[in-house]
């Protein structure tokens, strides 16, 4: 604790001059970077975590909605268009030789086309979408509940998490996400291809994208690639689970 | 009555007899004592980490949902100089505090709040987060805790329920006319709670307070599987993102005016109370009139 607040002091000694205040702002921000702070603010996750998963039974369904209610806008967030000459290729092409790769603890690995996947049962839900930021957008989403796949490559027993790989690079990394198997077994937890009747625009995420209806937005992982079955999440990324876990400290359990 | 130990109203302030010793009473039990400096440091570290949370994006709507293309009756924004607030058609300039702020290495900041206001004082929405669902855990414990040994403990009926008389609008008209003049009560009845200090801790602790958790929990979306009729009960989601806002500020009113009684009343022998539980009745003037 004491190495982050001395070079503080130094830092605002140096300074000099400065107002009243500054210490006392400084001195804040060395408690919320503290490590043992940082131990107790991560409480506050674990309990939401483990009294949503009490109080919710692992099926209930996030609320639905009527094509009356469903945004004249759905805002995408994060990234807008994936970089690299790859992904436009595949743009270009519509999407026609995208795969999504089923791999890690399964018993069939799988290579999936769009076409693959649309021919797996479907599921059409209208659901509100929520960032982490504040907003809320209402949109209605088509694609293949998680479960069907995950069926299909059979689950192996040591699998407790699905890891999500996407096209899409922010910074120096690509973006990933994960969840337990909790929702990714839960029927709304969807791959899906289709949002408001239309094919996912690039911006929402084309050409595949999932949804995990009773989760925060970055959960919700754009341009997937790859669909991974793991035993734990150490050694994926930095090991929190996420992209914007990861490199901010983004909830992994984002319930909340 | 104990108005024989009181100086009455035709002593003046320069007679010897205005030295009796005060009438010390045990005003404050330890459960209030607790809560209310946990309370005080909670509500605080809510305020400020819900202001960086409010700076994500500082806009609020009414209903389920509600995005940057949808009408705000609320934003707080900037233009190329000058930050502003504006609620529904009215638009007040609020450069330098609210949209377009200086920070403390001197760098212009467009963020709603500024970050003397947050927490952190740098822009993290995560942080800010974690500061906010961890602290909210400490708020609906202690405010469950506090609850229970209100009505159990027998608080609420020795000293906050409000007795039949004290409901006639012309006892709340005088109340609120002695509030409005500061003319406190002194001797036996500064022991008691007044209707204006009954209802508005009732208010905190019953309806606001409470309103707070249920807007906070309407606004998860893991919490609106458990139980969808609450976001529905509160108008939708964005609506309850409005009303968590507002009452936030009805806390901050509180804190306010509770200041402002305080330092009226005298801070010393309220603060006091409120750490020892002694409170020394007033003298009054006025004797217990």
């Amino acid at each position: 604790m004491s190495d982050l607040i001395l070079p503080r002091r130094r830092l605002i000694a140096r300074a000099g001059g400065l107002a009243l205040s500054l210490p006392l702002l400084s001195a804040c921000d060395a408690i919320n970077e503290a490590p043992p702070m940082r131990k107790i603010l991560s409480l506050g996750e674990k309990m939401h975590f483990a009294s949503q998963r009490a109080l919710t039974d692992r099926d209930a369904l996030a609320r639905e909605f009527t094509r009356a209610d469903i945004s004249p806008v759905f805002r995408p967030n994060g990234t807008r268009l994936p970089a690299g000459k790859a992904y436009a290729a595949h743009a270009a092409r519509g999407f026609a030789d995208w795969r999504v790769a089923v791999t890690g603890l399964v018993a069939r690995p799988l290579s999936l086309s769009l076409a693959d996947i649309r021919a797996m049962p479907q599921r059409s839900q209208i659901t509100r979408h929520d960032c982490v930021e504040g907003w809320s957008a209402i949109g209605e989403w088509t694609g293949v509940p998680l479960r069907h796949v995950l069926a299909a490559a059979g689950l192996k027993d040591g699998a407790r998490y699905i890891v999500f790989r996407c096209a899409d690079r922010i910074g120096d990394a690509d973006y990933y996400e994960s969840c337990d198997l909790v929702d990714a077994l839960h029927p709304q937890t969807v791959l899906a291809w289709s949002l408001n009747r239309r094919l996912l625009p690039i911006a929402n995420g084309a050409p595949l994208r999932l949804r995990i209806e009773r989760q925060l937005g970055y959960k919700h992982a754009k341009y997937l690639t790859g669909i991974e079955a793991v035993a734990s999440l150490d050694g994926i990324g930095a090991g929190k689970g996420g992209y914007w876990e990861d490199r901010v400290d983004y909830e992994w359990y984002a319930g909340i | 009555m104990a108005a024989r130990d009181m100086p009455n109203a035709s002593a003046s302030s320069d007679q010897p007899v205005n030295r009796i010793q005060p009438t010390r009473i045990y005003r404050h039990r330890l459960p209030t004592r607790l809560w209310h400096w946990v309370n005080a440091v909670t509500l605080l570290v809510l305020l400020m980490s819900g202001l960086m949370i409010f700076n994500a994006h500082p806009r609020l709507y009414w209903g389920q949902a509600g995005a940057n293309h949808d009408p705000a009756w609320l934003e707080i924004g900037a233009t190329r100089e000058t930050g502003f607030l504006r609620v529904g058609s009215l638009r007040v300039e609020t450069t330098g505090v609210l949209g377009r702020w200086t920070d403390r290495r001197g760098v212009q900041q467009t963020w709603a709040f500024p970050g003397w206001a947050t927490i952190p004082t740098r822009y993290s929405l995560a942080d800010g987060r974690r500061w906010h669902l961890t602290f909210a855990w400490l708020l609906a414990i202690a405010l469950t805790l506090y609850m229970l040994w209100t009505v159990l403990g027998g608080h609420l009926a020795k000293d906050l329920h409000v007795r039949r008389g004290e409901w006639a609008p012309r006892h709340i008209w005088q109340d609120i006319r002695d509030h409005a003049r500061l003319r406190f009560p002194a001797g036996e009845a500064a022991a008691r709670y007044n209707i204006l200090q009954k209802l508005s801790y009732i208010g905190v602790i019953f309806l606001l307070l409470p309103l707070m958790i249920a807007t906070g929990l309407a606004m998860s979306p893991g919490f609106n599987a458990t139980a969808p009729w609450l976001v529905d009960l509160l108008g939708g989601r964005q609506s309850a993102r409005s009303i968590h806002f507002i009452a936030a500020w009805l806390l901050v009113l509180f804190f306010l005016v509770h200041i402002v009684m305080v330092l009226l009343a005298g801070p010393v022998n309220e603060l006091r109370a409120m750490v020892t539980g002694w409170f020394r009745l007033p003298p009054g003037k006025e004797g217990d009139a």
